[in-house]
């Protein structure tokens, strides 16, 4: 199997399948999904819960509701031709993709462009260290999501849950209501790192207390998990000796965070961003090798799966217009750098041409911050674009659209803060 | 009526798959039993994995004479059983001048062991051997002849070339008595029924003593010292060291070491740490400090954000502190491979065959007349060219989905690992025989596949499906509900 | 007269708001702090009968998949919803399955129907 593709997209999950609907919207004409799991849908199909697609789709889904539309929206597409159960190997800088599956084997695909759309996994026990014995009945939250979600079995009936992330939290519910006591969710950290309605319907409702800064400090039982030992943390996140105290469990699910998928990426050779740990990209969606753009959790860790879906719009109709051999033309490359209280932004530079279009900025803050807040673009020192805000959480992405005019605009680097006060 | 053989193997760890696989070429019938659901469970699946060259151990002992003759063997038997083993070469690294006097000496211990091709160096040459070591190391001793192994691998070798050659191995068999009958060999009770045998070989790591007192021989003791370990992903191996760096020595120790795998991976560890339980291999905050704190001395620039897992053996440490090999004093018949702490992995063929040939000669044995060298062929997919890839899923369409993206590793190679001679039965087995679940996610993603093939191989269902011990069920049916 | 000041999470999407709400005699009379009008709503309702949606999963007989994730049609009364997890438990179904599909009609009497969320199709 050797044909040329206008687009070849790496992954079918949310990501993947939108932007593949973008790039037949957008003139491409052939386009190839690769998706190594059984169907596509990404890991929205174990995220049974509701919450999804209010802006996307302007309408509550659950997670395979909202994977359903994604898929139903290209199914029929003569344009879009999607395989799963493929494993991309590697991608090379001239957009040739190599993937195998077990009925066509080892294949090298050509496309004009490609879209790396490969979400993300998550940490593990090993990425924290956690001292103790490692017996049976220790996973991470999302594995255990799965095999209750997907495949109908429970991890066990007394359960402890280190960090207060959105899938931790989602999971505290979902085992209470298989019949399973939660015994309490662990946060090291002073704050959740989840949204506030997970806390108040998965935590709250089911009477799960929910310790923050605190941490286990030792995992028990030789065979299956016994019980774990937890302590309350400093300000440098140690624990703080004489505060220990034991909690009797059969199961530790770990949801300590997500990190994107980038093997390929790194294969590639991308240039890569330390704290979102995704390729840097423009506001196109373009990587640092031309002709290959990324969108969604593997470019950073979305907490809501509408952006996510935005995000692949801009890189479908990128990488179809890169195919189609317009678009390009950039003149100005301005860098987009985090001030106060930002972590990170994506996109980490705009690549402007003559023609321009509005460009939304993604950000998550270091710290959560109330009050009056104000999240101020500049460039070359001066103000471009400003926007109130109330509330600012390291778990809640921030999204601003910066208009057209002003981008229209733009000679020097920007600086993206948030200060308070005014 | 229970079963019958020449000889019963206690253990299923390096030590007891080694002498099974070097009786099993003897014209003997062998069991080997051993009580976790997998072999080497124990001490085998934890230690440093480096095949010393031999320089530490007091001259005369016998941890010298093993560790030296079975460092030698290791370099024969490679080929021949597909040993998974690079040899590296050791440096241990000295930091003042007692230290530098210190390394002198272990250069004269080697070479009245007999460790061939050992050199000081000075500081810039270490360094330019492993540039991330400490710029105050200022003299090292080198030896050519250490190694780096996975120590799975080799028990795992030396078990399915024992199966080729018509041994037995029984898992999930715990022997919990031993009768012996008055010149008249052993009976064996075990979990899985009574075992009647000639000639017993006690290889049972850190129980050696429970199963040696078992026969009525209480002349020693086991004392358990646990090390504990960090492992650092493959991207980290440019800020680590690509063979064995060693400390000076301490009196108990080897000193906490830093070192490559032979995955790609690098390891720091491991401290010495007294305790009562046999096997507790919990690991600790104040081990962690210590053994970062140790490394660093080496390498002091760790990538501790690129740590992957952390885990900890137990070294079985006899009174005698010396390896204790050969027949029991009190109990005829009953031969012990007891009190082998470290050099025990280099010195495991070593003490197979003097056991082997003290077992021939009592029994007296011959050779088999058609001894089976090698053992099955492995496919592993990502080492083989695309050609022979596209070859190997047009036989076997199962080689063309990868279950374990980290490393690239098929349901075709999984299937193969719980097939084999001495196949997977667990989560971990398998992870340990292909490495699917070892790389960065630690089976996060691929564990729930793994199960789901365990299952379906092993015809049980998924609840019943282990991660490693005996007891360490995963999952369980959901609950039942619907009050009406 | 008893008035009292509430002050309570919107639940109905990913901003979750910060509601401040005014009870007058267990009459829920004034709410600050919503973005949008569900914010109102919810914190009346969260007062007085507060609901919630009902996910789970129920088995699948002759699907693709084991499971097929389900997702109840209209918000249950939140005290119920345990007992109509429970119930849910014992739920089977035969492939295909449509999204939308009704798996459980009108659970535990409360008039409320239990749907697919997703395909499934048979094997
Ligand atoms: C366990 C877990 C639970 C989550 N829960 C929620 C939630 O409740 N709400 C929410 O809004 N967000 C949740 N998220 C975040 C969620 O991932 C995103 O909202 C969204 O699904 C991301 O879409 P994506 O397409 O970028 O990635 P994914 O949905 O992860 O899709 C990526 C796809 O790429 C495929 N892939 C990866 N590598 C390759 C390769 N080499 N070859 C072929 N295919 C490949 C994967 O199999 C996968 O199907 C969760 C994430 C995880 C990991
Ligand atoms: C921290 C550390 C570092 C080390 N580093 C090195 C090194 O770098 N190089 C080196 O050469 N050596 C090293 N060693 C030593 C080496 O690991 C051991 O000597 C070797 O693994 C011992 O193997 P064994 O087969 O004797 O014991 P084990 O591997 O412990 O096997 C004994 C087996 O017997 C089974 N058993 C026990 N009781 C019974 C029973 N009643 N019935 C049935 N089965 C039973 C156990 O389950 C176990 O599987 C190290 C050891 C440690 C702890
Ligand atoms: S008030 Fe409106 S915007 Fe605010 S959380 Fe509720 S639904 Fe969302």
């Amino acid at each position: 199997m050797s044909e040329l593709y206008d687009v070849i997209i790496v992954g079918g999950g949310p990501a993947g399948l939108t932007a593949a609907l973008s790039a037949q919207q957008n003139g491409a004409k052939k386009i190839l999904v690769l998706e190594r799991d059984r169907e596509p849908g990404g890991i929205l199909q174990q995220c049974v819960h509701n919450g999804f697609g209010l802006h996307h789709f302007k309408e509550e889904l659950t997670g395979p509701g909202y994977a359903q539309r994604c898929y139903d929206l290209v199914k029929d597409l003569p344009e879009v031709e999607i395989l799963v159960d493929t494993m991309v190997l590697e991608v090379r800088k001239d957009k040739t993709v190599r993937a195998v599956s077990p009925t066509r084997g080892v294949m090298e695909l050509h496309g004009k462009s490609v879209v790396l759309t490969m979400g993300c996994r998550e940490r593990t026990r090993g990425a924290i260290r956690i001292p103790g014995t490692r017996p049976a009945g220790v996973y991470t939250a999302g594995a255990a999501q799965r095999m209750v979600n997907m495949e109908g079995y429970i991890p066990g009936r007394k359960i402890v849950i280190l960090g207060s992330g959105d899938i931790g939290l989602i999971m505290a519910r979902r085992m209470s209501l298989e019949g399973c006591k939660v015994q309490a969710v662990l946060e090291i950290c002073p704050f959740s790192n989840g949204l506030t309605r997970n806390i108040v319907q998965c935590l709250n409702d089911y009477d799960i207390p929910l310790h923050l800064s605190h941490t286990i400090v030792a995992i028990h039982g030789k065979d299956r998990v016994t019980g774990v030992t937890v302590a309350k943390v400093d300000e440098k996140s140690r624990p703080i000796p004489g505060t220990e105290f034991e909690i009797d469990c059969d199961t530790v699910l770990l949801s300590v965070g997500l990190i994107p998928e980038n093997e390929l990426s790194r294969g590639l050779g991308l240039q890569m961003h330390p704290l979102t740990s995704g390729p840097i990209v423009d506001q196109r969606r373009e990587t640092s090798e031309p002709g290959i753009f990324a969108a969604g959790n593997v470019v950073h860790v979305h907490d809501l799966v509408d952006f996510v879906s935005d995000e692949a719009e801009i890189a479908g109709k990128f990488a179809a217009k890169a195919a189609l051999g317009a678009g390009g033309g950039a003149a100005r490359d301005l860098a987009v750098t985090t001030g106060e209280n930002i972590r990170t932004c994506v996109p980490q530079h705009l690549r402007l041409g003559a023609e321009t279009e509005s460009v939304r900025l993604f950000m998550r803050v270091t710290q959560p911050l109330r009050g009056k807040l104000k999240l101020k673009v500049e460039s070359g020192g001066e103000e471009v674009f400003s926007k109130p805000l109330m509330i600012a959480k390291p778990s809640e992405m921030i999204a601003v659209d910066l208009p057209e005019a002003k981008v229209g605009a733009l000679t020097s680097d920007l600086t993206v803060s948030l200060t308070e006060g005014n | 009526m229970g079963r019958q053989a020449d000889v019963v193997v206690i253990g299923g760890g390096i030590t007891g798959t080694a002498t099974l696989a070097a009786l099993a070429r003897l014209d003997l019938s062998c069991v080997l039993t051993e009580k976790e659901p997998d072999i080497a469970a124990g001490t085998t699946k934890a230690n440093s994995a480096v095949l010393h060259a031999g320089f530490d151990a007091p001259t005369g002992s016998m941890k010298a004479k093993m560790n030296v003759e079975g460092n030698r063997l290791y370099h024969e038997l490679q080929d021949e059983l597909g040993l998974d083993i690079q040899w590296t070469g050791s440096l241990v690294c000295a930091t003042t001048e007692e230290e530098k006097a210190q390394i002198e000496e272990l250069k004269a211990r080697g070479e009245a062991n007999g460790v061939p091709g050992m050199e000081i160096w000075d500081g810039d040459k270490a360094r330019a051997k492993e540039p991330n070591l400490s710029a105050a190391v200022c003299s090292a001793l080198w030896a050519p002849t250490a190694g780096i192994c996975w120590p799975f691998g080799m028990a795992e070798a030396f078990a399915e070339n024992a199966l080729e050659n018509g041994a037995e191995i029984l898992r999930d068999c715990e022997v919990t008595g031993i009768r012996a009958e008055d010149g008249q060999g052993f009976t064996i009770e075990t979990t899985q029924g009574t075992i009647r045998a000639r000639f017993v070989v006690n290889a049972a790591g850190v129980f050696a003593d429970k199963v040696a007192a078992m026969a009525g021989d209480t002349s020693f003791s086991i004392h358990p010292r646990k090390g504990e370990y960090i492992l650092f992903d493959k991207t980290a191996q440019d800020k680590m060291v690509r063979g064995i760096v060693f400390p000076a020595p301490t009196q108990t120790t080897k000193g906490i070491l830093v070192c490559a795998t032979t995955h790609g991976n690098t390891f720091v560890g491991p401290n010495a740490q007294e305790q009562d339980s046999r096997d507790d291999t919990a690991v600790t905050t104040a081990g962690m400090d210590e053994i970062i704190a140790g490394a660093k001395k080496l390498v002091p620039e760790l990538p501790m954000g690129a740590s992957i897992t952390e885990f900890a053996g137990i070294r079985a440490v006899s009174d005698t502190n010396d390896f204790i090999v050969g027949e029991s004093k009190t109990v005829k018949g009953l031969y012990h491979a007891a009190g082998i702490q470290s050099p025990g992995l280099t010195s495991a063929p070593a003490i197979a065959r003097l056991l082997a040939e003290e077992i021939a000669k009592a029994a007296g044995a011959k050779a088999k007349a058609k001894v089976v060298k090698g053992r099955p062929a492995q496919p592993i997919f990502r080492e083989l060219s695309a050609e022979e890839q596209a070859a190997l899923i047009k036989k076997d369409a199962r080689y063309g989905r990868i279950i374990c993206r980290c490393e690239t590793i098929t349901e075709g190679e999984i299937v193969d690992a719980i097939k084999r001679p001495c196949g997977a039965r667990t989560v971990d087995g398998v992870k340990r025989r292909i490495r699917a679940g070892m790389g960065r996610c630690q089976g996060g993603f691929c564990g729930p596949r793994v199960i789901e093939i365990l299952s379906r191989e092993l015809g049980i269902p998924v609840p019943k499906v282990r991660k490693d011990g005996a007891d360490s069920y995963m999952y369980e049916e959901k609950l039942g509900g619907g009050r009406k | 007269m008893a008035t009292e000041t509430k002050v309570l999470n919107c639940i109905n999407c990913p901003l979750s708001c910060e509601l401040t709400a005014t009870v007058e005699d267990g009459v829920v009379t004034n709410v600050t702090g919503n973005f949008c009008p569900r914010g109102a709503q919810y914190a009346k309702e969260e007062l007085t009968a507060p609901t919630r949606m009902l996910t789970s999963t129920v088995r699948v007989k002759g699907g693709r998949l084991p499971l097929i994730p389900v997702v109840s049609a209209k918000k249950l009364p939140k005290g119920r919803v345990v007992e109509c997890a429970e119930a849910l438990r014992s739920v089977s179904v035969a492939a295909p399955v449509h999204v939308g599909d009704v798996v459980a009609a009108n659970i535990l009497g409360l008039g409320v129907d239990i749907v697919a969320s997703r395909d499934m199709e048979a094997v």
